[in-house]
C-alpha cells in the first residue's frame, strides 16, 4: 500500500517554510492574483517569492504545486496562459487547474507539466474525473468535499487518475465550483474571482442587537454576547423561516479527518489536503506536524489518533467544532 | 431568439407535473428541457414518465432535451445519467463532466449551466466533443457571453438563464430535510411542500434565499427582458425561463411578446413582476451583485 502523501498550503514564503520544515510532502500555493481561488490582499507569492520557495522545497526534496484554478474569461485568458508559462518555465512540479480550456492549453505547451484537477473543477464521478484524464492526462484529483467514504472509494477503484481529499481545515458545505452565493450577495464568487465573500466586501459592527457581520450589507448573522462568531460566508449564516432563526446550512465547524486516515490508506486516497492557504505559518506549522506524525503513525498495524495531535488541531478549529463532514454523513 | 423552458428544479406531486406540461405544450415554447436534474431521491416521475412527457411535447412540436442530473454522488446516479444519455430519442444536455464523457462524440448534445464552460477556449472544446448549445452559467455576465462567443465555432448556439429563481449552488446536503430536523434519508419528501422553493429571510426580514432540497436559490427572479436587444447582440439564440408553480406560461407569452417587438419592455417586465414568487433582478448580466436591479 503506498503512503498517504500530505499535501499543505502557503499563503507565503515563511508559511512554506513552515510546512516543509514541519514534513509536508507537497506544498500547494498560488500566484499573487486572480488566478487562484484564495485572491486575498497580502496573500500568495509574487515571482521572487515562488522562486525562494521552490528552491528552499527542492533542496529538501519536497515538490511545489501551484494552483491556477479559477476560471478565464475572453478579456483576460492571456493572464492565466502567462501564469502556466510562468510557473512551468520555474520548474514547478504540478499545477492544479479548473478550467478544461486552460488544462487543455497546459497540457498541449507543457507536455511534461504534471496536472492535477482542483476541487473547483467539481468531479464526482469516476467518469467525470476520467474525462480530464482522457483528454488532459491529468494525474491527480482533489475530490469535492461532498462523497462518502464508501463513494470515495468506488471512485477509487474506477480511474487510474490519483486520488486526493481534504482532511483538514475550512469546510465548504457547497460543492466547489458549483457556488455563486458569494457572488449573489457581493458580485465576487470563486470562480470567477477566486474570491469567497472577500474582505472588502465584510463589515463587523457591534450594535445594540449584538455583533453584526454583514456581506454587502446584506445581514449574514448576528451574534449575542459570548458567541463565537464565524467569518460570513453565506452558507455559514443565520437566516429565518417562518418564524424560526437557524443555521439554514451549517453550524460553523471545521473538518478533522485525522480517525480516518487508516480507511484513505485501505480505500487507495493518494494524498491528504490540509485547507488554509489563508492561514499564519503558525498554523501550518503545527497542522503539518500533527498530520505528518500521524501519517507516519499510521504505516501499519492499529491506529490511534493521539489526545495531544486531536488538541493540537482543536485550536484551531472554526467555532471550536470539529467533524467529519460527508465523510462520515451525519446528516444522512 | 427562440424561449426554452429549463428543467424543474422543484418536486411537484406527479398529476401538477403532467398537468405543468400540458399546459407547455399549448405554450409559445420553442424547447424544452426535461428530467430531474437536483435531486436522485425525487420519484413522482420515472425515467419512462419523462419520455413520455417529452414525445408528446415533440408531437406537439417543441424541441425536447433531457437534461442529466448536475451533482452525480452515487453509482445509481451514475447509471441513470447513462440511461439519459443513451434514450435513444432526445438530445441530452450534460451538467457535469461524467456525462460530457459519456456523450464525446455524438453530436448535437448541449453544454448545461452547470458545466462551468465560462471562455471561448472551453467553449470550443465542448463543440469539438460534439455540443452544438452552450447554455451559459447563472452567473455570467453580458461581457462574458459576448466574449465567449466572439469566436463562436460554427453551428453552436447559445443559451441565456432570463426568467427564474437562480440556482446559485448544490451541496450534498438537504437544506429543506435540515430545516425539519429530518434525516436526508428519511425527509418524507419534504420538497412537496415548497413548490417553487423556501423561501429564507435575513434576520432584519429581507427576503434573501430560497432552499430547494440539495439546491440553493435566490428568492428573487433573474428576469432579462430589459436585455434583449444586448442578449441578441451578444448572439444569444435562446432565452431560458425556469418552470414555477404559478405563471409560466403567461412569463412565456409575455416573454414572446416582448421578444416579437409587441410589447414594450416597461410594460413586459410590469406583466412579469405580477406573477413572479420574488422581486426582479439583473444584477449578474451587468457584472453586478445577483441580488442586484440595474
Amino acid at each position: 500500500m503506498p503512503r498517504v502523501e500530505l499535501v499543505c498550503p502557503a499563503g507565503s514564503l515563511p508559511a512554506l517554510k513552515a510546512a516543509v520544515d514541519n514534513g509536508a510532502d507537497w506544498v500547494y500555493l498560488g500566484l499573487r492574483d486572480d488566478t487562484n481561488a484564495r485572491n486575498f490582499p497580502g496573500l500568495n507569492f509574487d515571482a521572487a517569492a515562488l522562486a525562494s520557495g521552490l528552491a528552499y522545497a527542492h533542496a529538501r526534496e519536497r515538490k511545489v504545486l501551484v494552483a491556477i484554478n479559477t476560471y478565464p474569461q475572453a478579456g483576460n485568458w492571456a493572464r492565466w496562459t502567462a501564469a502556466v508559462d510562468r510557473v512551468a518555465a520555474l520548474g514547478v512540479d504540478a499545477i492544479i487547474v479548473a478550467d478544461p480550456g486552460l488544462l487543455r492549453y497546459a497540457s498541449c505547451a507543457h507536455p511534461t507539466l504534471e496536472l492535477h484537477l482542483s476541487v473547483q473543477g467539481s468531479a464526482t464521478s469516476h467518469e467525470a474525473i476520467n474525462f480530464f484524464h482522457q483528454q488532459f492526462g491529468v494525474k491527480r484529483a482533489v475530490l469535492p468535499r461532498v462523497l462518502s467514504l464508501a463513494q470515495v472509494a468506488q471512485v477509487a477503484r474506477h480511474t487510474q487518475v490519483e486520488i486526493e481529499v481534504f482532511g483538514f481545515g475550512g469546510l465548504c458545505v457547497m460543492v466547489e465550483g458549483r457556488c455563486a452565493l458569494s457572488a449573489y450577495a457581493c458580485g465576487e464568487s470563486p470562480n470567477t474571482a477566486g474570491a469567497c465573500s472577500p474582505a472588502h466586501a465584510v463589515r463587523w459592527r457591534e450594535t445594540p442587537g449584538g455583533l453584526e457581520s454583514r456581506l454587502a450589507g446584506i445581514l449574514i448573522d448576528r451574534y449575542a454576547p459570548g458567541e463565537r462568531a464565524a467569518y460570513p460566508t453565506v452558507c455559514k449564516g443565520r437566516y429565518v423561516e417562518r418564524g424560526a432563526t437557524y443555521y439554514a446550512f451549517e453550524e460553523p465547524a471545521s473538518l478533522n479527518t485525522l480517525e480516518l486516515l487508516p480507511e484513505f490508506a485501505r480505500i487507495g486516497v493518494r494524498a491528504v489536503k490540509i485547507e488554509g492557504r489563508q492561514r499564519s505559518p503558525a498554523y501550518v506549522a503545527q497542522v503539518t506536524r500533527v498530520w505528518r506524525e500521524a501519517i507516519d503513525a499510521c504505516k501499519g498495524g492499529t491506529f490511534t489518533p493521539r489526545r495531544a495531535w486531536l488538541a493540537a488541531l482543536d485550536r484551531h478549529a472554526e467555532g471550536s467544532q470539529h467533524t467529519l463532514g460527508a465523510f462520515s454523513r451525519p446528516w444522512k | 431568439m427562440k424561449l426554452a423552458l429549463g428543467p424543474l428544479l422543484y418536486y411537484w406531486p406527479r398529476a401538477a407535473v403532467l398537468s405543468f406540461y400540458e399546459d407547455m405544450a399549448a405554450s409559445p415554447v420553442d424547447a424544452v428541457y426535461l428530467g430531474e436534474v437536483v435531486c436522485s431521491r425525487r420519484h413522482e416521475l420515472a425515467f419512462e414518465d419523462w419520455l413520455a412527457i417529452g414525445a408528446n411535447l415533440a408531437a406537439a412540436g417543441k424541441e425536447v432535451v433531457l437534461s442529466a442530473q448536475a451533482l452525480t454522488e452515487s453509482e445509481g446516479d451514475l447509471k441513470l445519467v447513462c440511461r439519459t444519455v443513451a434514450n435513444g430519442r432526445f438530445r441530452v444536455e450534460a451538467n457535469d463532466w461524467g456525462a460530457a464523457r459519456l456523450l464525446c462524440g455524438a453530436r448535437g448534445w448541449v453544454a448545461g449551466p452547470h458545466l462551468n464552460v465560462y471562455n471561448p477556449q472551453t467553449l470550443a472544446l465542448v463543440a469539438e466533443l460534439g455540443a452544438t448549445r452552450w447554455v451559459a452559467p447563472v452567473e455570467a455576465t453580458r461581457e462574458m457571453v459576448a466574449g465567449t462567443l466572439a469566436e463562436r465555432p460554427m453551428d453552436l448556439e447559445a443559451e441565456v438563464f432570463g426568467f427564474g429563481r437562480m440556482p446559485l449552488a448544490f451541496s450534498a446536503r438537504c437544506f429543506t430535510a435540515r430545516r425539519l430536523n429530518r434525516q436526508k434519508e428519511d425527509c418524507g419528501y419534504a420538497c412537496l411542500d415548497f413548490p417553487d422553493g423556501m423561501a429564507l429571510e435575513t434576520r432584519e426580514g429581507k427576503p434573501f434565499l430560497a432552499v430547494n432540497g440539495i439546491q440553493t436559490q435566490s428568492s428573487g427572479v433573474y428576469c432579462l427582458v430589459e436585455e434583449l436587444n444586448a442578449l441578441r447582440d451578444a448572439g444569444t439564440a435562446l432565452l431560458r425561463i425556469s418552470p414555477q408553480s404559478r405563471g409560466t406560461a403567461q412569463v412565456l407569452r409575455v416573454l414572446r411578446a416582448a421578444i416579437d417587438g409587441d410589447l414594450s419592455a416597461y410594460d413586459a417586465r410590469k406583466a412579469l413582476a405580477a406573477c413572479s414568487p420574488g422581486k426582479l433582478w439583473n444584477g449578474f448580466w451587468h457584472g453586478r451583485a445577483g441580488v442586484e436591479a440595474a
